[in-house]
């Protein structure tokens, strides 16, 4: 073991933990929908960021982790087109996406 | 090797990751959507570089390409779509500072605990690589061990646009 930063799988891990908390406390805080869409993208960049540490320090066979991080990439790609088309959806309906607003019952 | 150069990379990894911090608390953080869009792009540069650290330059690329060039791209044609500024604050403002001191609370609550679980643990090294993680590597294992999956990501991406499509279509007039 180096005594390079760099090549400690610790300061990955802590640097994930840090974008997932990020991310939940944006989720917690943010009032528009868009704002919560960014923060569920450093929640998966989180995801990635574990994935790519274990698999360059632990895996077996390091092509694996790529991979399904390419997968991963994919999905989070796929996941912002479907949430940005309803978030036009619902903008076109209540003119507006603060989610304090987005509710028909009363109470 | 040129004496220092040691430094150099460390220096290079520290930039690296203060500008990947740096970039999650200005997405979270700031009001106005559009630089928060901004930090989430800043931050997806900090962790391409963190994946050339890791070995992966060719990852290192895909981030670049598909979060910064696709995905906060898309997120700003949806800010021009819509209206996504934070609303100024109506309710009262000692609820407002509970729900700040809550979310705090439980993100922090989450940092210590996975990075606590994170440090801890532990993890096994390989006894012995099976390949080398190269381009190469993933290309023949994409198109062999993986190729199903491969085609079913392309799948699931064309539903993707067809049910955005359709979605975004669906309350607008006809002419």
């Amino acid at each position: 073991m180096s005594l390079h930063p760099y090549d400690h799988l610790g300061v990955y891990l802590v640097l994930a933990a840090f974008l997932l908390a990020a991310g939940i406390y944006g989720l917690v805080r943010r009032r528009t929908l868009i704002g919560m869409l960014i923060s569920g993208e450093l929640i998966f960049s989180a995801a990635a960021l574990n994935f790519m540490a274990l698999n360059r320090f632990l895996a077996p066979d390091p092509a694996v982790g790529q991979i399904f991080v390419l997968f991963l990439m994919g999905l989070a790609a796929a996941e912002v087109a479907i949430a940005l088309s309803i978030i036009i959806a619902v903008y076109r309906n209540y003119s507006s996406i603060h989610s304090k607003e987005l509710s028909d019952l009363q109470g | 090797m040129i004496p220092g150069s040691d430094y150099l990379v460390i220096a290079i990894f520290g930039v690296i990751v203060a500008t990947t911090v740096a970039g999650a608390l200005l997405a979270v953080l700031s009001t106005r959507i559009i630089r928060s869009v901004c930090g989430l792009a800043v931050c997806c540069i900090g962790l391409a570089g963190l994946y050339y650290f890791l070995n992966s330059p060719f990852l290192a690329l895909m981030e670049i390409l598909i979060y910064v060039g696709a995905v906060c791209v898309t997120i700003v044609f949806g800010v021009m779509l819509s209206e996504p500024d934070e609303p100024s604050p109506q309710e009262k403002r000692h609820r407002e500072m509970l729900w700040g001191g809550v979310a705090l609370l439980v993100s922090a609550a989450v940092f210590w605990g996975v990075s606590r679980l994170g440090l801890r643990g532990n993890w096994p090294a390989p006894a012995v690589r099976a390949t080398d993680g190269s381009v190469q590597a993933i290309g023949t294992a994409l198109l062999t061990t993986y190729s199903l999956p491969f085609e079913l990501i392309s799948l699931v991406l064309l539903v993707a646009i067809l049910g955005a499509l359709v979605i975004a279509r669906g309350g607008r007039r006809p002419e």
